[in-house]
């Protein structure tokens, strides 16, 4: 409490930075500052795993198969989570699968929120033809269920991550350009643009330094959901067989190496799918709060 | 409220001849010839090849190829399946009643849980009710649904025993398909205990499918009911001295439900992406499973029509709810 205070303070007497101001509403959030430090932890696992993991990811213990983790009987402290049906170690290649999902939501989350703002900008500034051509598009890729979609698209180009990514970006670009659009079309409206306007400024700098800037919120709040919806369908891509494959310690691939063995060994199946869970909602929690962070209008409620 | 519809269809027309430009140009771009893919193992003459090329058009202009299957369409006719040769329009009707109940089941269990866990959030803002209930709702919400299955099967198939793994109904009853819905031919046959297995059968999945709903229900419910507390009129009414049930189930409930049903038919789409794993998983011989198997069987037009049948199916369920909302809300007409 006495933290808030004097951090309110503080505000009072200086004028805060932007970034100031919405790390003292994003920590008001408890649920979305645990999101941030799991989500933390689990971009340092993606980053340093490799070197974290007690075992080599792909390295088969051939004497220790199905080895059930350390706090059940047959259980050893060499493998803590137990190891799966090839005799590799569960916890080195769940600590090593967090890169897979990290990089994915990266990825996805790049491409498609780069390609939804320029086209969803173009839109909202274009004549009213090429403004209803583009969003028939949006509609027409809307109108496929988007795990189908990415699923086709996959079958297409030939399953692996890359292509998983480039699907799932492509499926998830539409609620960009959307929300973009909406946005500019409010935007514009305003006395700010026109006067913009009328000092000279061309349509180009109207759109990336004039209206851009202001319409960034709804779209950071949009990147943070899709990167959990990203992470979520690519496990699931590859819980089809349509996603990483095989031996890489992608979660949603161990997943489906896994099935069979599930009433026999419940730990190859509870602990990647339990991986997925946090991280995504890590993902959703710090989503959250930063909704209610970024928003003005949602701040107070 | 014509020319709202009229505007509504005008933008459905449209997006419909590019869906189906959409399933007709993915199949032409999947790597590898249909005709040698149907072949299969054994090889084809080279006369043979030439013979099927002309049987399905394949050697005519790509354009041509489009009219002649978007005419195709319009008259219900999408080919044939590659591996059982029967047409994809009948393959497909006669597997949706299967996605259909299950889906139907699913939403009766996450709008039956998910009202009331709304409304309860919403009353008990901020207390220990509110928070349990909107935290359940994010796991859910957050919930990979494939493993979600998987780890139900461990406990409820493998630990307990109550329910079994997969399938619509146990192999020992037999009846015919009048509706295509299990829960009513099995009482329709007359046997007994087939409706209790059809019934343990679909426990699971529905479970499944409707978690994600369920979340997303609360939580919309949540949200609509505290904007609807603070409105004016339902000040009025506690200060008229009305029981505070009668306000929040009457007047509140029934003002937040306009978003809650809007949510309700968009999540179409989210239902019939999750059918594909729901089904996949428990082997239920539905839409999603059949499109899956399509996919990794490479058979051409059952992926295309049933991609475009999903797509058409999706969005005249986004019109109606949009013309729906239309009659409730005479605002949105205008724009």
């Amino acid at each position: 409490m006495d933290d808030a205070l004097s951090a309110e303070a503080e505000m009072v007497h200086a004028r805060p930075g932007r970034l100031r101001e919405f790390w003292f509403y994003f920590r008001e959030n408890r649920g979305a500052v645990i999101g941030l430090w799991i989500f933390a932890v689990f971009a340092f696992l993606a980053l340093f795993g490799p070197w974290i993991a007690p075992h080599d990811a792909t390295q088969q213990f051939r004497a220790a198969t199905l080895q059930p983790p350390v706090w059940q009987d047959g259980g050893t402290w060499s493998h803590i989570l137990g190891t799966d049906p090839l005799g590799r170690d569960m916890l080195s290649r769940l600590i090593v699968g967090a890169r897979y999902s990290f990089f994915v939501g990266i990825v996805v989350v790049s491409i498609a929120a780069s390609g939804g703002i320029i086209i969803g900008l173009i839109s909202g500034f274009a004549p009213k033809w090429l403004d209803t051509i583009i969003m028939r598009i949006m509609d027409i890729i809307l109108a496929f269920p988007s795990l189908l979609l990415a699923l086709v698209l996959v079958a297409i180009l030939g399953p692996s991550l890359t292509n998983a990514m480039i699907a799932i970006a492509i499926v998830l670009q539409p609620h960009y350009v959307r929300l973009t659009r909406a946005s500019v079309l409010s935007e514009r409206q305003k006395d700010y643009v026109t006067s913009a306007r009328v000092v000279g400024a061309g349509t180009l700098r109207l759109m990336v330094v004039t209206v851009l800037p202001n319409c960034l919120a709804p779209i950071i709040v949009q990147a943070a959901l899709s990167f959990s919806t990203a992470i979520l369908d690519a496990a699931a891509l590859g819980f089809l067989g349509m996603g990483a494959q095989p031996p890489t310690p992608e979660w949603g691939t161990m997943l489906a190496e896994a099935r069979e063995f599930i009433l026999r060994a419940w730990w190859v199946v509870t602990f990647p799918g339990l991986a997925i869970l946090v991280t995504v909602l890590a993902i959703n929690l710090m989503g959250d709060g930063l909704r209610d962070a970024l928003d003005p209008k949602l701040k107070r409620s | 409220m014509l020319k709202y519809v009229l505007s509504r269809l005008a933008t459905f027309i449209p997006t419909f001849i590019g869906v189906t430009l959409i399933s007709f140009a993915f199949i032409r771009m999947l790597p590898g010839d249909p005709i040698v893919v149907m072949a299969g193992e054994r090889g084809i003459s080279e006369e043979r090849y030439l013979e099927l090329q002309q049987q399905f058009g394949f050697d005519r202009p790509i354009y041509v190829q489009f009219w002649d299957y978007f005419t195709g369409v319009l008259q219900g006719d999408l080919g044939n399946s590659f591996v059982t040769k029967r047409p994809v329009w009948d393959e497909f009707f006669s597997l949706f009643p299967a996605t259909l109940e299950l889906s139907v089941c699913a939403m009766i269990f996450a709008v039956a849980l998910g009202l009331p866990a709304g409304v309860i959030a919403a009353v008990n803002r901020g207390k220990f009710f509110d928070r349990a209930l909107m935290s359940t709702a994010l796991v859910g919400y957050s919930m990979p649904i494939f493993w979600w299955a998987l780890l139900l099967i461990i406990v409820f198939s493998g630990n307990l025993g109550w329910t079994p793994v997969s399938g619509r109904i146990d192999l020992l009853y037999y009846f015919p398909n009048a509706t295509g819905f299990m829960l009513i031919d099995s009482i329709a046959s007359g046997q007994d205990g087939a409706f209790t297995s059809a019934l343990r059968h679909l426990l699971l999945p529905t479970i499944v499918l409707g978690t994600i709903p369920l979340a997303v229900i609360a939580r919309q419910t949540r949200s609509a009911m505290l904007e609807v507390l603070g409105e004016d009129y339902i000040r009025t009414a506690r200060a008229k001295g009305m029981s505070s049930g009668r306000i929040n189930g009457i007047h509140a409930l029934r003002n937040a439900l306009i978003p809650v049903i809007t949510v309700i038919g968009l999540s179409v789409g989210t239902l019939l992406a999750g059918a594909i794993l729901t089904e996949t998983i428990f082997s239920w011989p539905g839409i999603g499973k059949w499109m899956v198997d399509s996919i990794f069987r490479r058979d051409y037009p059952v992926v295309q029509g049933g991609l475009l049948l999903i797509a058409v199916m999706v969005m005249v369920v986004n019109l109606t709810v949009d013309m729906l909302y239309g009659i409730i809300n005479p605002k949105i007409r205008k724009r």
